[in-house]
């Protein structure tokens, strides 16, 4: 079309992941900005940065089943668990002595993807559960998994090391090449910390791709009209078991594969670190982030990640000081954690994804109003 | 003209040449309890037929569709469609026979585009799986496009088009419908149900609504029950009627039969007074 170089002219641009040259150019620009800021953050940002990541990934894999194929869960902290120790038991103990922990010292090209595939394999046994009970039922029984899971974890010592006591996590040993040492890469000095970020960062494009093409073709469609209407789903001839299975496998997966790396940035795995509140968080950044969004899973994850470090920056800047007040900052952080649910789930159910969408169009028409 | 003709030639491609009637219902009893719901009601329906259910409100007419998709299980009788016994299957399996329908109340996947409740319709035509899906490119992506092709057809049969990339829950009721038979429509089926399609529509709504029901038996040839209380319409369009008073056949037979049968008139007034007069008004 002369003169109109945006106009969509054809299905197969249409159905494109970037439809037009602007989205393009501004996920390259945010894609270099991601690159280019853990070669200066401080440690102190980059740390929750990097977890951040991975956590991205978590919420990913949650957005999944309980945004996209409308299966409320509550048990993702049993999911991420499983990855953590799957990875870590696969993987090499190397703290001070080995205390006789599980180590069978493979590689992580091993150890990662059987950290997702296991979980898989746990999500898919878990799916039947969701074909008989839907909404806050499916949530108390996912629940359950959470107890059953925090339960093994702090009394299966040769796995986890017990409560109150731990182990390392999974060792970022990638082909031989150390992820969590210090170190040159391409003539360009690298710390531990920026490496891991770059592993999520990687990762994270990688399977947030994956997850907006699974969203965007018949799985993500079957998956939203289960979530929508799961009587008529089944009457448009979609089989209700089998897409039931799909979501909790791959969300499981990448639940998995977050659990695996998340405490790889601190190094130190906590038997008591997968319990209910963890769930909450995931469940917090989907909906903060944005339900049925794979950026906002992003988005989210970002945000609740960032959040505690973001409090102690604004306290710096404002009379209240977290660390002599009467409110510490994970009090803080729970108080808006709650503020945030409500104030999206009332005034912008899509979170920050939807948020995003009314800036732009703003900008879009600026200076009009429409 | 072109994509309808068009769409008619995708849609006729596979129909299946039988012989024998497309649908039966052989003495089915359905009861909820102590409550009769359908009692021994024996019909058939051939290919390319239009043919219609009416009966008071709880005369088990939805009843009827619901035995026909696999959502309620009669504890009695036959279904045969296309000489298959469909009792006691899943209701995707019976999708996959080539049954679709529209509901009473919209059932629409709200949170979805036209676009996606159109391809959804499409879904068993789909073949790629997971991992393709995953990766979006090549086979997915040739099938994506394919279908696409199918369902902008629908959509100018329709005329929906600039509907097309609107979320469904915003659309007003009498949309709604029509891209609640455009989705079944996309399903490619051998049987279409309907219940009650032009419920609540306005008069304009309703002749469109009739308009494309006739053109889906001529054009696209495909056979249709119609469940509906607009007595003019019904018997404007059918080839056939079967009249249902408290979950009994009444009356089965051509429109102009039915509506001179004195149980019909007494099953629908109460009294002597002549339905067609009622559906003129």
């Amino acid at each position: 079309m002369r003169g109109r170089p945006g106009l969509i002219t054809s299905y197969r641009r249409d159905i494109a992941l970037f439809r037009t040259g602007t989205q393009r150019f501004w996920m390259v620009v945010l894609l270099v900005v991601a690159a280019w800021l853990p070669l200066w953050m401080p440690n102190d940002w980059l740390v929750p940065a990097a977890i951040s990541l991975f956590a991205a990934i978590g919420a990913i894999g949650l957005n999944l089943v309980t945004g996209y194929a409308g299966q409320v869960s509550l048990g993702h902290a049993f999911f991420l668990g499983v990855g953590a120790y799957v990875a870590a038991a696969l993987s090499t103990e190397t703290g001070p002595g080995t205390r006789g922990l599980l180590a069978f010292g493979f590689d992580m090209i091993i150890w990662l993807p059987l950290a997702g595939l296991i979980a898989a394999l746990l999500g898919v046994i878990v799916a039947p559960v969701a074909l008989r009970l839907k909404g806050l039922y499916l949530a108390f029984v996912t629940l359950g998994l959470v107890f059953l899971g925090t339960h093994l974890f702090q009394s299966w010592k040769e796995l986890t090391g017990g409560a109150g006591v731990g182990r390392r996590a999974a060792e970022l040993n990638l082909l031989g090449y150390r992820l969590d040492k210090d170190g040159e890469v391409f003539g360009l000095f690298l710390t531990d910390t920026q490496k891991i970020y770059f592993l999520g960062f990687v990762l994270l494009i990688v399977m947030a791709l994956v997850a907006k093409n699974l969203a965007r073709s018949r799985i993500g469609r079957a998956f939203a009209a289960i979530r929508d209407r799961d009587i008529a789903a089944e009457i448009m001839g979609i089989d209700l078991t089998r897409y039931k299975v799909i979501a909790f496998g791959v969300s499981s997966f990448y639940a998995g594969i977050a659990g695996a790396l998340l405490y790889t940035v601190t190094g130190f795995l906590e038997p008591t670190s997968f319990n209910l509140t963890l769930s909450v968080f995931y469940v917090a950044m989907v909906l903060i982030g944005g339900v049925a969004t794979i950026s906002g899973s992003i988005m989210g994850a970002v945000f609740v990640t960032m959040l505690p470090r973001l409090i102690d920056f604004a306290a710096e800047y404002l009379p209240y000081d977290p660390a002599t007040g009467p409110l510490n900052t994970g009090q803080l952080e729970a108080i808006m954690f709650g503020l945030l649910i409500v104030f999206f789930l009332i005034f912008e159910p899509l979170g920050l994804y939807g948020l995003w969408i009314r800036v732009r169009n703003y900008w879009k028409a600026w200076p009009f109003s429409y | 003209m072109t994509h309808e003709r068009s769409l008619a030639a995708y849609l006729k491609a596979d129909r299946l040449d039988t012989s024998g009637p497309l649908l039966e219902f052989g003495e089915v009893h359905l009861s909820f309890g102590g409550l009769k719901v359908l009692d021994n009601v024996s019909f058939h329906v051939d290919p390319g037929e239009l043919f219609a259910i009416i009966g008071p409100n709880g005369a088990g007419k939805t009843s009827m569709f619901n035995c026909l998709s696999g959502v309620y299980r009669p504890q009695e009788g036959t279904i045969r469609f296309l000489g298959t016994d469909i009792i006691g299957m899943r209701p995707n399996k019976i999708a996959a026979l080539g049954v679709a329908r529209t509901f009473q109340n919209v059932e629409l996947f709200e949170h979805l585009t036209v676009l996606d409740n159109l391809m959804l319709g499409r879904h068993l035509h789909f073949k790629y799986g997971t991992p393709a899906a995953s990766v979006f490119a090549g086979r997915a992506r040739r099938e994506e496009l394919a279908n696409r092709e199918v369902v902008e057809d629908i959509i100018d049969f329709l005329e929906i088009q600039q509907f097309r990339k609107s979320f469904v829950g915003f659309l007003p009721y009498g949309v709604q419908k029509r891209v609640e038979l455009g989705r079944a429509l996309a399903m490619e089926p051998r049987l279409l149900l309907l219940d009650e399609p032009v419920a609540g529509m306005n008069l304009e709504e309703t002749e469109d609504m009739a308009r494309f029901m006739l053109d889906i038996r001529d054009e696209l040839g495909i056979a249709m029950i119609l469940v509906e209380h607009d007595m003019r319409m019904v018997m404007d369009l059918a080839d056939r009627v079967l009249v249902v008073d408290f979950g009994r056949p009444v009356a089965l037979g051509l429109p102009a039969d039915v509506q001179q049968n004195p149980d019909v008139i007494r099953a629908y007034l109460g009294q002597e007074h002549s339905v067609i007069r009622e559906g003129d008004s």
